[in-house]
This record gives structure tokens, sequence and C-alpha cells, in this order.
């Protein structure tokens, strides 16, 4: 029972939602379940944020090293999870002023949209920026022209490099004239220039390879959801020994 | 006391009296803003007027001496926050330290308690507690419900029950409930991506790769370039292909083909990993742009 049921549920939930592409009479079904999938989608954030507090209070009671870090996270957590429940500092709706909760929760001014403000969205912005040394740092010590594919793939990314940026301009803007090369009508000699060349690079040389690797997804997850669905996949019931 | 300690300790004492400079001198890190006032109407027909507040509008630096205009102090107390915090996280740079891993504990904290709060207001009361409390929803928070929702929809007792089961793999002997709805879940996405999958990018990307390979312009010529263009294009396609085909032996004529089929692939991979550094490099100079702009007040 304990594995039957969830491949059951899995099963007519994956088909149903199969089904309304091909039967209209399906689609509110469809819809209903997005729904309740969203729904569930919610509470697994809260379900995240209750192994958040889990992981960290064992922390803290174990006094591993770095607790007191874990005391940091627990209390930044509570202090957004308060002032954005209770929408601390946001006002009424202007069209409900007798309601105190009518407010959006997000309203410029109030203290959930500071905290996104000043300290959710320069952290994250900061995070990802952090990678550009570490990518740039891994390109220099990893690119080397060996052999042919790695040459390429070494020129390729140079030329788009320079071309999106204004270098490209700067290096090739003034000497390569705009004047069709001798026998080509259509070919100019300013379709060599970086920027041109790194345009032509993503539009026709680009997609051949990004298409091929879409497909090779699309048919990828096509046959994962398939063996999900006819439950040949299940591991993600987990082991019985979990249960 | 070793020299680099001594090195970055007067890099930070400079930087230091760099920013007091710049704060008492220059008065930059200061945000300005100006009260505008704000009449609120009760949603009650027949009632009067119910409430008046000020919001605050923040206004460019060029205005602050106009009247009205004064320092937001939670704004700019968040700004310097934010400028602090971007620091402390560049300083890992310099290593791994406690500055920055207090930051991080912070920005863990924070982001798990951001998406909890967005769940809770976005979906589980509009969604959840709308569909199965619409009246009370609609008195207590102002959701704006048509007519013909106003009754309770009690098919939404399921999620529900679904949610609390979701919930119980906290709980270390109910475990084995939460399977049942991770396996809507995981149903629900298997269904939904098998066909956006397949309409949207295996039937799409091949109807988009079925093109001609000689194109005539309206005036009947020959346009070669484009005639160019889509060659490549279904060669690259089909010799792409031929690479993730595995179930021939890449010998002979297939094994130039897919060799044509990496070399496609490997300018993918090229131009792909130069739009990822371009991303991040734009991002890092949003930061730059913050720190030197916004706080310091240094023109750039």
């Amino acid at each position: 029972m304990k594995r039957t049921i969830p491949l059951l549920i899995s099963a007519v939930t994956g088909f149903v939602l199969i089904g309304t592409a091909f039967i209209p009479k399906f689609v509110d079904w469809g819809n209903t379940a997005m729904a309740w999938f969203n729904i569930l989608a919610a509470f697994a954030f809260i379900l995240g944020g209750g192994n958040l507090l889990k992981m960290q209070l064992q922390k803290i009671s174990a006094q591993q090293p770095g607790w007191g870090y874990a005391a940091v996270t627990l209390i930044a957590f509570f202090i957004t999870l308060f002032v954005g429940l209770f929408k601390v500092g946001v006002h009424p709706n202007i069209n409900a002023a007798e309601l105190p909760w009518s407010g959006d929760f997000l309203e410029e001014g109030s203290a959930f949209w500071w905290l996104f403000e000043y300290i959710f969205y320069p952290l994250s912005a900061t995070m990802f920026a952090l990678l550009a040394f570490y990518i740039s740092s891994a390109a220099f010590r990893a690119f080397r022209a060996k052999n042919t594919e790695a040459t390429i793939l070494l020129v390729i990314a140079v030329i788009v490099l320079l071309g999106r940026t204004y270098a490209g301009e700067w290096l090739t803007g003034s000497w390569l004239p705009e004047e069709p090369i001798m026998g080509f009508k259509e070919v100019y000699y300013s379709d060599f220039r970086l920027p041109h060349l790194s345009q032509i690079i993503m539009d026709v040389f680009t997609t051949p390879g990004m298409r091929a690797i879409t497909i090779g997804i699309a048919l990828g997850v096509a046959s994962t959801s398939l063996k999900v669905l006819l439950g040949v996949d299940r591991s993600y019931l987990g082991s019985d020994q979990e249960a | 006391m070793k020299q680099s300690t001594l090195i970055w300790t007067i890099l930070m004492v400079a930087g230091g009296g760099f920013l007091l400079f710049q704060t008492i001198d220059k008065k930059s890190g200061r945000v300005y803003v100006r009260d505008v006032p704000v009449e609120a109407k009760s949603s009650v027909e027949g009632a009067e007027q119910a409430v008046e507040w000020t919001k605050t509008q923040v206004v460019p630096e060029a205005e602050k001496d106009q009247p009205g205009v004064k320092v937001g102090l939670s704004r700019t107390i968040g700004l310097w926050v934010a400028a602090l915090c971007t620091l402390a996280i560049f300083s890992f740079l310099y290593g791994d330290n406690p500055i920055y891993k207090f930051t991080e504990s912070v920005f863990v904290g924070v982001s798990a308690g951001y998406a909890m709060v967005v769940a809770f207001w976005s979906e589980i009361i509009p969604n959840l507690f709308g569909k199965l409390f619409p009246i009370q929803a609609r008195d207590i928070f102002f959701l704006e419900l048509n007519e013909g929702e106003m009754t309770a929809n009690l098919w939404y007792l399921i999620p529900l029950a679904m949610s609390v089961l979701l919930l119980l793999r906290l709980s270390p002997k109910g475990s084995w409930l939460a399977r049942w709805p991770l396996a809507f879940f995981i149903g629900a996405t298997a269904g939904i991506r098998l066909i956006s999958y397949l309409e949207a990018d295996f039937v799409g990307q091949l109807q988009n790769t079925i093109m001609p390979f000689v194109v005539f312009g309206a005036d009947g010529n020959w346009q070669i370039v484009e005639s160019l263009k889509n060659t490549i294009i279904i060669v690259g396609v089909v010799s792409c292909m031929v690479y993730f085909f595995f179930s021939i032996e890449h010998e002979g004529f297939v094994n130039y083909v897919s060799r044509l089929g990496v070399w496609f692939l490997m300018v993918t991979f090229g131009a792909s990993f130069a739009y990822t550094v371009m991303g991040r490099i734009a991002l890092l100079s949003g930061r730059l742009d913050f720190l030197f702009h916004n706080w310091l007040g240094i023109g750039l």
C-alpha cells in the first residue's frame, strides 16, 4: 500500500493532464489539477522552511562547529517571516481602508519590502556576480587550444565576447569598409566586423547545436515522464527502509 | 603581524577613511524623500472616508534643497545595509571569512522566509483559503471575487489534505504519507512536461528546421546568403543529431558527419560560455554601479 497508492496517484494525475491536450472534456480537470499543483508547491516552500528550522536547531543543540551562524540564519528567518506574515508597515488597500490586512504584502515602504530591497536582492545579485571572477579564472586556466574542437570553442567564445561589447566595434569598426567583396554582391567587408560576425554565429552556427540539444532534451523528458507514469521508474518514492 | 594582514589592514583603514570623507564632506550615502498624503476610502458602501496616511516618494539628489524634501531614514539605513552586505559578499574573494559567513547565513534565513511569505500571500491565501472560505477571504483580505466564486469549493479540501500530508515529511513516523502528495507532484510535472516539451521543443524545433535549401526572392532571384544560412542550419542539425545517435557505430561516413556535429556543438558551447560570462559581468557591473553611484555618489 505504501508504494501502490503513490504510483496510482502519479499515474492518474499524469494521464489526466496528458488527456487535457487531446480531450476537450478534460480541460477543466487539467486546470483544477494545475491549481492543486500550485497550492502544493506553495506548501513545499513551507516544508522547506520547516526543514531549515529543524536542521539549524539540531546544529545549535548539538553545538556543532559554526552553530552561531545557524542562530544568525534562524534569527533572519524569523524576522523575515514575522514582518512578512503580519504585513508590518503595510497600509491597507486604498479602496478598503477599514481592513488592515487588505494591503499588498510587498508594498513599497513596508518592512518586508525593505528586507527584499536592501538585503535579499543585493545579496543574491552579488552572490551571482561573484561567479564572474571564478568563471573567468576557471576559463583562463582551462581554455587551451589543444585540438580542433577546443580551438573552435575558444575562438567562438572570444569572437562572441568581443562582438557583444564595445571592444568589437573599436577593434574592427573602422578598417572594414561597407563595400561588397569582389564577385559577391550580397557579402560586404563590413560583415566581418566582430559585432556582425558574433550575430551571424548566434543566428546561423549556434542554432543547429541548440536545436539538436533541445530535441534531445524533449525526447529525454518525454521518455522519463512515461517511465514515471507507467511505474517503471519509482526512484522518487525512495526505499522501503526510508518509510 | 603577517605582511598580507598588514597590507589588508592598511587598505581597510584607507577604505574606511574614504567612506567617512564621502559621507561627511560629500554627503553621499543618503536617500532623499518627500511625503505624499494618501486618502483612503472604505469598501463599505455609504461609510465615510476612513483613514489618511502619508507615503514617502524618493526624489533625486539634485532636488534635495527643495521644500518638503528630507533624508529618508529607513531608506538611507537600507542603502548602507545593502552596500555593506555587497562588500561582505565580495570579501569572499580574499578568502572564506567570518564576515562572509555571517552575511551568507543572513541570506539563507531571509531567502527561506521570503519564499514562505510569498507562497503564503500569493498562493495559499487567494487560491486555497479564498476557495474554501470565500466570504471570510473577501472580508478579511479584500480578495476581489466574482459572484460565482462566493460559494465554498469543497474540492479544495483535497489539496489542503495533501498539503498537510506533505508537511508530515518532517515527522519521523508519518513521513511515508508524504509520498502521496509527492506522487501527485511528480505525476503532474510528468504530465505537463511530456506534452509541453514534445509540442514546443520536439515538434517545434523540427518544424523550424524543415526549410528550403534554395531560397528565391520575390523578384525570382536566387538568394545566395539565405540559401547558405538554411543549408548550414539543416546540415548542422542533422549532423548534431547523428552525433547524439549512439545506436550505430560512428565509423566511416557516419564518423565524418558526427565529427561535423561535434564542431557545431563546440560553436554552441563557445557562444553559450561567452553569454554566461557576459551575464555575470553585467551583474558585477550592476553591483559596482550600485556601490559607486548609488552609495558613494561617484558619477560613472
